[in-house]
């Protein structure tokens, strides 16, 4: 397809990635606001709730977004790309708004977290048919021989969805106090409504798209799918390119991506101990440093081809990833950073009592701010056993170090750890919409590359957090162990898409 | 690797659960019984969960394995009307 003047496709282009960076910002902020929402609705001393609040997290995260590709991707082979994305988005933008809405537990009892489960499925599901959908739509309107380059545009909305989020979260926090962005129907809910004026906007755009050319020339011609779903996943020639896209391509890609993004800030945030400002701004730096990467990776693969960026991204992901992490752990050691810096001061510690029911002695509490001549800050929190009988010593229980914050050396050292974990993100995402696009016919297109995407990104990449934390809890384990999930996952699909997948552009996606 | 997989999630839940479960029976007092069996509640949603989406997978990779080891992949097809000629 050469006919779409650069204007035009310039057009195809912002609409796509308008509406699918909302989609993404609405999905983030739901991640992001976590903690609150948890708060708010799903009350863990309530058993349904905390119930429901797993479901949340993983149906939403894991299960829906690959049947949201099986249902949307249907219909956008069955109705056409701009009808089903423009849903879509409707569904995606009402239901955030709508979470943003919802009275909180303590109002509406039980109903605040079935509510937010309903309408998280939603999320999910419209997520899933949201990205297969912009993927092809502009693929469909790319050039010959600049598919990589028109799609990769489309690439950078799922990391500027994160870098919004995070942004408009961190402003609202800072504008008013910790207490007013955390009460029921506080500045949390803020990043919530605004969605439904982006999603707006996105619409209104939207609508004055025009269906992809060679899906309307299908269409014309009566070759559209009757049933793209058996077409996909019952003929053995599509179910095979569909297994070797999630297995030697997609499935690395999401791991790749998950830990560069999501475990890296997790990481900061529960293991190393950054403070919660420091832990994301390290995140919104390095994406804004990374993102223009993606569109020069898409750009290369037009040159060289898809496949062996991507199985580059794998394996600096893979032979990388443990001296980055050990990295961050080495850095913030206090008592390494103790043998070598001095303390410049440190503040009065609080000291918190809690008595021992049914006994005289006590829990206490003792947190102590700490400031090193480097720039170097934290808490130390240590918790001893107090005995009533003053000749027992006191039993230490604890001693952590919390809230660091870095100088600022260390802070751009952090930044360039994880741009360079985001890079590789770049290497293995910028190129991979173009090429799953080339992989399928018009016909089930949008079906067939919906569900390995998801299935790689929504499993095995959105499951990164949480089975790397799980593997640090196994015995044994270390703060490192969680990353030989994603180097594992990395490595097999190295292998397979090294020996299986082909280099080679295909040039004619009308086929 | 795709029936390794699926053995090995089996025997992660089986004993993941388990240990839960134990911890139900050794809480103390009735507060904390109350509280590990929510979590042992939820430590079997989890595995659940884990168990439906990634067998079917497991599966998948089998029927990868089988086609790779016909050499159904030696040469990827160039067109659609290969693909559908691929039966």
């Amino acid at each position: 397809m050469s006919q779409q003047p650069s204007s035009g496709i310039g057009k195809v282009i912002f609409s796509s990635s308008l509406g699918t960076l909302i989609e993404w910002y609405d999905f983030y902020i739901f991640g992001s606001l976590a903690t609150i929402i948890s708060t708010q609705f799903f009350p863990e001393e309530q058993g349904t709730a905390a119930l429901l609040s797993t479901l949340a997290i993983f149906a939403a995260g894991f299960i829906v977004r690959p049947f949201g590709a099986l249902v949307f991707g249907r219909l956008g082979d069955l109705i056409g790309r701009k009808y089903t994305f423009l849903l879509t988005l409707v569904l995606m933008g009402g239901s955030t708004f709508l979470i943003g809405v919802i009275p909180g537990y303590k109002s509406i009892g039980v109903w605040a977290p079935i509510l937010v489960l309903v309408l998280r499925l939603v999320q999910g599901l419209a997520l899933g048919g949201e990205y297969g959908g912009a993927a092809t739509y502009v693929a469909e309107h790319a050039p010959v021989g600049r598919r990589g380059f028109f799609t990769s545009w489309i690439q950078t909305t799922a990391t500027l969805g994160l870098f919004l989020s995070l942004g408009v979260i961190l402003i609202t926090k800072s504008s008013m106090t910790d207490e007013a962005f955390k009460s029921e129907w506080g500045g949390w809910r803020y990043p919530f409504w605004a969605s439904i004026l982006l999603v707006g906007v996105s619409i209104y755009i939207r609508l004055k798209m025009h269906e992809s050319p060679l899906f309307s020339k299908l269409k014309k011609e009566g070759k559209t799918s009757a049933n793209p779903l058996k077409e996909s996943f019952v003929h053995k020639g599509n179910l095979k390119m569909v297994l070797i896209a999630l297995f030697g391509a997609v499935m690395g890609q999401g791991v790749i991506w998950y830990t560069g993004q999501f475990y890296a800030q997790s990481f900061l945030e529960t293991k190393v101990m950054l403070d919660f400002e420091q832990s994301r701004t390290v995140i919104l730096w390095a994406i804004a440093f990374a993102t223009p990467f993606f569109v020069f990776f898409g750009w290369l693969s037009d040159k060289v081809g898809r496949k062996w960026i991507m199985m580059l991204g794998m394996l600096l992901g893979i032979l990388t990833y443990r001296p980055i992490y050990q990295s961050f752990l080495d850095e913030t050691n206090v008592a390494t950073l103790l043998t070598s810096t001095e303390v410049a001061s440190t503040e009065a510690p609080v000291v918190k009592e809690v008595a021992i029911p049914e006994s005289e002695n006590i829990v206490r509490t003792t947190t102590t701010p700490t400031s090193l001549v480097n720039g170097f800050f934290y808490k130390e929190v240590t918790v001893d056993t107090v005995f009533a009988d003053a000749s027992i010593a006191p039993v230490r229980a604890s001693q952590n170090f919390i809230e660091k914050r870095l100088p600022q050396s260390t802070y751009w050292y952090f930044i360039l750890l994880v741009f360079v974990q985001i890079l590789y993100v770049t290497m293995v995402y910028g190129p991979i919409a173009a090429f799953l696009v080339e992989l399928f016919p018009t016909k089930i297109r949008y079906t067939s590359m919906s569900l390995p995407y998801h299935i790689g990104n929504g499993v095995f990449g959105g499951l990164v957090p949480f089975i790397a934390t799980l593997i640090t809890t196994f015995k044994g384990a270390t703060p490192l162990s969680g990353l030989w999930y994603p180097i594992g996952v990395a490595a097999v699909c190295l292998v397979i898409g090294s020996i299986y997948l082909t280099n080679k552009i295909d040039e004619d996606v009308m086929d | 690797m795709g029936p390794a997989a699926i053995l090995f999630l089996i025997w992660q839940a089986y004993e993941k659960v388990g240990l839960a479960n134990a911890k139900v029976a050794e809480a103390l007092t009735e507060a904390a019984k109350e509280a590990a069996k929510g979590v042992a509640l939820n430590t079997f949603l989890q595995w659940a969960i884990i168990i439906a989406v990634f067998v079917p997978i497991a599966f998948g990779f089998v029927i990868f394995g089988k086609y790779a080891l016909q050499g159904e992949y030696d040469h990827l097809p160039e067109s659609s009307k290969e693909i559908e000629d691929g039966v």
